[in-house]
């Protein structure tokens, strides 16, 4: 009841349906076109092609996650792939357990480079994460949990604007310093890798790259239905109201620190969900995805798409992340200046991305057929 | 191409009271309207007491004493060695000194047409580098034969050119190799020339190598505390060496003196460091503040964080490099001067791009904040890029003029040329900022527009103006902090993007009320980083610092100096 309540709510605009529609074809056809269509044939997709796409589709969630508190909450967020990778090292931790004996020194319990730096025994915070339900909870909660820390005392200081987007991007930048030493446990700059298997599927397999693209798809509309849901609820309009006006809906009586914090959470944890699914399809963690700039790009992929439709950051972060395998494979010098030079084409003649735009030539259709059909009745009368 | 360090002696005794720090102990009295020329002050004063350090006395060469020393193989009998003593104590060259200790020990071997050796175990040496020769010509060597009326003459030579020359730094310098030896055997040199010197610091230094010989020699207990005593005022690591060396033989009460000396020797010392410390501290506190001072004008002006800013940097360094190869290319005599040309270039080029910068993307976005920190985004990929491909990905090499390179000693601390010019340079573009902002009309003008920008706009001032002069002012001012910063970091594409976020935290910590927060808030992120090194790492100092800004915006979210007044809000 609820539950259907919530899937017609989310479901409620188009672009949203079309968007589920598409994303539902892709998972169902990406392993039919690599699997039933023979090799030769100008539609089989080449295998190295499934976990690139499903890299882009971790973008887009991580994008969407973004376009929850940027678009809607007016949270610029430098941070968000903070919260991406925090996912990511939950996973890759599983991941590294996994490798149990297999690694290149043999031991059963520490990975590889811990034995490399002398660890005598497994740090507590790796403790039960040979288990994939603790990692998975894991893969949430510590995502969530710093947004919530952090959010809750930026928030309720009333840290707002430019000041906000400063001390996410300090964020991201302490926790990059702080993975890249080697006595966090982490792996120091060289990361998580070396993965082995996953639930028992072998990682690098062709059938498992195949379940965890189609795994991605299905969290990516799940995550839309429910960020949709969530706009499209009576707390998204509120949500909508301290984007625009918080000293208003504060003094109506509404909370603000409480509804952006709400947002910034939920954010968070579908970034890590999408930094989850990331890893095993890459086959690396590093300290490097921190780096403030890939937050930054982030904030392209929406903008690129059109902040605030949910949507648009989707498409966004597919195409410019197709762009840049494009650009790096055939002019590699370029790509930062055509990045650089997408970030200010968008900022000034799209403020509203592609889908704004495409909302803008309709708008100004439906104005040109109204004042038609006005001076036509002109013309009659 | 690389420069050795030269270590110029600074003269004790000024140390405790130098005009820098008593210009600061005039600031911290003066009132909020006289800090500016309170400061201007210090750093006239500071500029002379660099000019003072730089006077040193110069030396006959190597070559013309070489010349002399060969005149030992072709002299004939005592009378013809001691003119050519006379000779070599004339130069008053302390390169001759090897040579005389070694014709006074008899090591002296010679041979007819000039050929001179210092024959050590067997071994023959250059006489004046001391260094082995290969394939020395050792066949039909003679030693040059003395006698004592002659070793008088020697020694009388050698205190000449070491106790007794007339350059300050060489006496200096030989009362403390004596200090550190305890040579029993300087005693009455040292004595006759501690009658004789007139400068009260190397008197106290003559003084103290008195106690060291002393402490080792002398059978008065009495001689022996008040040498104690002396060695004690030093306070420095070499006389804790040898108060370490005195109390491990001594004992009863003589001893237990030494022990407390030792301890605040080391009391002495700790201070040092931590003097030190402060002295790396506002070393990297100018280089944030150099970063972030144009950041924080165009912030306070504007409210736009420009993510390009490292860039304007990274260009002004890298106009200091194209400076420096046009002078090595076509004037190389000017390379001294290659910074202070690189300065006006650096602003003019930085500024340049920013105006152009401002007048055909920003100026498009004002009231959207966060678009622009996007926009200048995409503007600093398009300059590192630009940079890449015309100068390459590698880091340039851009050199540092004789007066930026080498250190000198202040008391037990070490200070780099480099670091000393930036921090004058980055108290230098503070004092002048200040001014701009304070004492003329476009100060006025960009103050008005900072506080209100629609009254500012009804009273007339061309706030777009303001707007894109202000914003050539930043990045122009962030081209000069480059020029500074290629001096002591390397110059490459990823330059600016090292200091963004550094810049970014300076700015937000200080706030934009004014300069003051971005100048306090640079030397106290400085300091505190280099106070939290020794305990945490470098690595975890920076995090803590980080996170210690993130909690302090939740305190005080505007900065410590936050703007005031209802057009925060806009």
């Amino acid at each position: 009841m609820i539950f259907g309540h919530f899937l017609k709510q989310g479901l409620a605009s188009r672009y949203v349906q079309v968007a589920v529609l598409i994303l539902l074809a892709v998972a169902v056809m990406v392993p039919v076109l690599n699997l039933a269509v023979p090799p030769g044939n100008p539609f089989h997709l080449p295998d190295h092609w499934v976990p690139l796409l499903g890299k882009y589709l971790c973008y887009a969630m991580l994008a969407l996650a973004l376009d929850l508190v940027w678009g809607f909450c007016g949270i610029l967020s430098l941070g968000h792939a903070a919260f991406f990778a925090l996912g990511g090292y939950a996973m890759g931790m599983y991941l590294m357990r996994q490798i149990g004996s297999r690694g290149v020194y043999g031991n059963p319990v520490l990975p590889d480079f811990m034995v490399f730096l002398n660890y005598k025994e497994l740090p507590w915070f790796w403790y039960g994460f040979d288990n994939f339900w603790f990692a998975a909870l894991m893969v949430v909660a510590v995502p969530s949990l710093l947004a919530f820390v952090f959010g809750w005392l930026a928030f309720r200081s009333r840290v707002a604007g430019v000041y906000l987007s400063i001390i996410t991007q300090a964020m991201t930048y302490a926790l990059l310093l702080a993975f890249f030493r080697n006595d966090m446990g982490f792996g120091g700059n060289n990361g998580l890798t070396d993965f082995k298997e996953i639930i028992g599927f072998d990682v690098s397999a062709g059938s498992t790259r195949l379940g965890l693209f189609v795994a991605t798809a299905l969290f990516l509309i799940a995550s839309l239905v429910i960020i949709s849901s969530v706009v499209a609820s009576k707390y998204g309009k509120i949500l909508v109201a301290v984007r625009d006006a918080e000293p208003r809906t504060r003094f109506i009586g509404y909370r603000p620190e409480n509804v952006k914090l709400f947002a910034f959470v939920l954010s968070a944890a579908i970034a890590g969900i999408a930094g989850a699914l990331y890893v095993p399809q890459v086959g690396i963690i590093n300290p490097g995805e921190f780096a403030p700039a890939n937050s930054i790009e982030v904030v392209v992929w929406t903008a690129v798409g059109g902040r605030g439709t949910l949507v648009g950051p989707i498409l966004g972060a597919i195409l410019v992340n197709a762009g840049k395998s494009w650009f790096t494979g055939v002019l590699p010098e370029f790509w930062l200046f055509a990045l650089g030079g997408l970030f200010i084409f968008v900022t000034l003649f799209l403020p509203k991305g592609i889908l704004g735009l495409i909302g803008q030539v309709k708008a100004s259709a439906r104005a040109r057929r109204e004042k038609r059909a006005a001076e036509q009745q002109v013309l009659a009368e | 191409m690389t420069h050795e360090i030269v270590h110029r002696p600074y003269p004790r005794g000024r140390n405790r009271n130098s005009p820098r720090t008593r210009a600061v102990a005039i600031e911290g009295r003066c009132g909020e309207g006289r800090r500016v020329q309170a400061l201007m002050a210090a750093f006239c004063a500071f500029l002379v007491f660099l000019f003072l350090m730089f006077a040193n006395a110069a030396h006959a060469d190597e070559a013309s004493v070489r010349a002399i020393i060969s005149k030992f193989a072709d002299a004939e009998g005592f009378s013809q060695v001691e003119k050519v003593i006379d000779e070599l104590a004339a130069t008053g060259d302390p390169l001759a000194v090897r040579t005389l200790n070694a014709l006074n020990d008899g090591k002296l071997q010679v041979k007819r047409g000039g050929t001179v050796y210092i024959e050590e175990n067997g071994k023959f040496l250059d006489p004046i580098t001391g260094e082995p020769v290969d394939g020395a010509d050792t066949s039909g060597l003679d030693k040059v034969k003395i006698k004592n009326s002659l070793r008088r003459t020697i020694s009388a030579a050698l205190s000449g050119m070491t106790l007794m020359a007339k350059d300050p730094a060489i006496r200096s310098q030989a009362a403390s190799t004596i200090f550190d030896s305890s040579d029993a055997s300087q005693l009455e040199a040292l004595e006759k020339a501690l009658a004789a010197e007139t400068v009260p610091s190397i008197r106290e230094q003559m003084e103290e190598a008195k106690a060291s010989i002393q402490l080792f020699n002398s059978n008065d207990p009495a001689e022996v505390s008040t040498a104690l005593g002396t060695i004690k005022a030093r306070g420095n690591r070499a006389a804790l060496a040898l108060l370490s060396k005195y109390a491990a033989s001594a004992d009863g009460e003589l001893k237990e003196q030494a022990d407390a000396a030792i301890s605040s020797v080391e009391e002495t010392l700790s201070m040092w460091e931590a003097g030190q410390n402060v002295w790396y501290g506002i070393s990297l506190g100018s280089v944030l503040f150099l970063a972030a001072i144009g950041l924080a004008i165009t912030f306070g002006v504007m409210g736009v964080i420009n993510m390009a800013h490292g860039e304007m940097v990274m260009l002004g360094a890298y106009t200091t490099f194209v400076v420096q190869e046009l002078i090595r290319t076509s004037a190389p005599g000017l390379f001294e001067y290659s910074l202070l040309i690189a300065l006006p270039m650096a602003f003019l080029v930085a500024g340049g791009v920013g105006l152009l910068m401002e007048r055909s993307i920003i100026r498009f976005l004002y009231g959207r904040p966060l678009e622009t920190l996007l926009a200048t985004w995409g503007v600093s990929l398009i300059l590192q890029q630009a940079v890449r491909t015309i100068f390459g990905p590698t880091n340039r090499e851009v050199g540092n003029p004789d007066w930026m390179s080498g250190a000198f000693t202040l008391g037990e601390m070490s200070l780099t040329w480099n670091r000393v010019w930036i921090v004058c340079f980055s108290l230098a573009m503070f004092v002048a900022l200040q001014f701009v902002l304070k004492k003329t009309y476009f100060g006025l003008q960009m103050r008005a527009v900072t506080q209100n920008r629609r009254m500012a706009s009804s009273m007339a001032i061309r706030t777009p103006w303001v707007d894109a002069m202000t914003f050539a002012l930043g990045s122009g001012i962030a081209g000069l902090a480059g020029v500074a910063l290629s001096q002591i970091d390397n110059v490459s594409p990823n330059l600016g993007q090292s200091y963004i976020i550094d810049s970014f935290m300076v700015v937000v910590f200080g706030g934009v009320g004014n300069l003051w927060g971005t100048l306090i808030g640079a030397f106290t992120l400085g300091i505190a980083n280099k106070f939290l090194e020794p305990y945490a790492g470098a690595v975890l100092g920076k995090i803590l610092v980080l996170v210690f800004i993130i909690l302090f915006i939740q305190r005080r979210p505007r900065g410590l100096f936050a703007q005031k007044g209802r057009a925060v809000e806009a």
